[in-house]
């Protein structure tokens, strides 16, 4: 990995290190072989810590966030939580896999172990989603789904949240609109948040630090820790 | 406003349906009478002929004795076949090593003739009222598990991994993301079921049981008494329509009420 983190800067988000990954590597099996995705990646990430993992498309974020998320254990390294224990997780994927048959409210109550219909009513709420409770998602349009997804994945109160390019595919308006709403409830609600993106802009607008990934088999090229004056510089809504 | 519209529209669609629907059953009824009025023989009783026995069965107490006991086979039938063969659908959709395994069976009992699978029952196991529900639910289930299998393999892998990741419990998963992407395949696979069931029903009567619908018919066909064999088999067409307008169709427009 690249150099450690500033003292001072970091100091608060990276006080109670939550996830330590060592990955030595990661393969993907195919029919001509073994096809090498993922090398040596080290990743520390703090309590209430914003980390972008930017790079090219099919370089193997993803695969990171599903070895992290516990979706995928096929990896030679470790995975070390605080405490030893798996924390809640929330997950945004790229397309919002929203259950179709449930309305919003009702899918994010279905994420949730302990129905808790005031936290649900809250972040839809602060993501803008109140209009739209009782909705199919089928009705929705692709941002406001994306914005469903986001509001799930603070549902169950996560001490971890995984966004694997939560924008991706919107207009400019609606990116804005989302990166805003998402800060909002990030505010309310800070968490350590795992944030995988091919945007570099919207890597410095959200994160605390970004680790620029190479290309297969994916390494951390470089580390760079966003300067205090401009993290996070997306107006509040 | 716009909704407004779309309901509108969606009566009078409903409507236009329903209608037509009547217009072609009135039509068929005419003919029919027109007929066999026109014919003159007791090989083609009338429309008329056929109710009043249906009336008279009913008064006696004859006809609503032996279609409950014919309805409740159906439903046990029906109710076995669609569990095990949902089960057995889903299982061999999702795991390909149980699918190359059942896959032969389920096909042999696919092209077997129901005739035979009831003969074979009931001379193995008895003419028993087991037998006979068994030997009916035999013939619907490899059609379920053909229907539940294809259902299975289309389930969406996201969905699962979506589950997966926020570690919805298997009966969370089951009930929330699995059974209702399999919805249309169930209801597609009871609605031909009852179709087919209550067919197999009556002659496994007709071959094994001394009571219900088919059974009637047995006696009927013996004494070429075309009037009542026609009275019965109206008054169980019409339950089994009934059960289709009022309880299958209703519960899968609530079930696909997503979709709209």
């Amino acid at each position: 990995m690249g150099r450690p983190a500033a003292a001072g800067t970091l100091g608060n988000a990276m006080a109670q290190v939550i996830l330590r990954l060592h990955v030595e590597s990661k393969s993907f099996h195919t029919d001509r072989g073994e096809l090498p995705v993922l090398g040596r990646i080290d990743i520390a990430l703090g309590g209430r810590e914003i980390v972008a993992l930017v790079g090219p498309s099919g370089c193997g974020k993803s695969t990171l966030l599903r070895i992290v998320g516990g979706l995928d254990t096929d990896f030679q390294g470790a995975l070390d939580w605080r405490g030893g224990v798996m924390p809640h997780i929330g997950t945004v994927f790229q397309e919002p896999r929203l259950l179709p048959w449930r309305t919003v409210r009702q899918n994010l109550l279905l994420a949730q172990r302990t129905a808790n219909p005031d936290l649900a009513g809250a972040l839809l709420h602060a993501l803008d989603l109140v209009p739209f409770s009782d909705a199919f998602p089928a009705t929705l349009s692709l941002g406001m789904a994306r914005r469903v997804a986001i509001a799930r994945a603070f549902a169950i109160a996560p001490e971890l949240v995984l966004l694997d390019e939560p924008f991706v595919s919107l207009d400019p308006a609606m990116v804005a609109r989302g990166r805003k709403l998402l800060l909002n409830t990030w505010r309310a609600r800070p968490t350590a948040v795992l944030l995988v993106t091919h945007d570099r802009a919207e890597a410095a607008s959200l994160a605390d630090r970004i680790l620029l990934l190479a290309e297969r088999p994916t390494r951390v090229l470089q580390e760079i820790i966003v300067p205090q004056e401009l993290r996070r510089s997306t107006e509040p809504a | 406003m716009a909704g407004h519209l779309v309901s509108r529209h969606l009566a009078t669609s409903i409507n236009w349906e329903r209608s037509t629907r009547l217009v072609s059953a009135s039509v068929f009824l005419l003919s029919w009478q027109i007929a066999a009025s026109l014919a003159d023989n007791r090989l083609l009783p009338t429309v008329t002929a056929v109710l009043r026995a249906m009336l008279q069965q009913t008064i006696s107490g004859a006809l609503p004795w032996n279609l409950a006991i014919t309805l409740g086979r159906v439903a046990a039938a029906f109710t076995l076949s669609l569990l095990l063969g949902s089960a057995l659908g889903i299982a061999m959709g999702r795991w390909r090593r149980l699918d190359l395994l059942l896959d032969n069976a389920v096909t042999v009992l696919l092209n077997l003739p129901a005739l035979v699978v009831i003969v074979l029952i009931f001379v193995w196991f008895g003419m028993t009222e087991i037998a006979a529900i068994a030997a009916v639910a035999l013939n619907k289930l490899p059609t379920t598990v053909v229907t539940l299998r294809e259902g299975a393999r289309t389930l969406d892998p996201g969905l699962a991994e979506m589950a997966e990741s926020f570690r919805m419990s298997r009966w969370r998963t089951l009930r929330h993301v699995i059974l209702p992407q399999l919805a249309p395949y169930i209801f597609a696979a009871a609605r031909s079921g009852l179709a087919l069931i209550w067919k197999i029903v009556l002659v496994v009567e007709l071959l094994g049981r001394s009571n219900g619908v088919g059974f009637q018919i047995q006696i009927y066909f013996q004494l070429f008494d075309v009037t009542m064999i026609l009275a019965y088999t109206f008054a169980f067409i019409l339950v089994v329509q009934v059960i289709e307008w009022a309880g299958l169709q209703p519960l899968e427009r609530w079930a696909t009420r997503w979709r709209r």
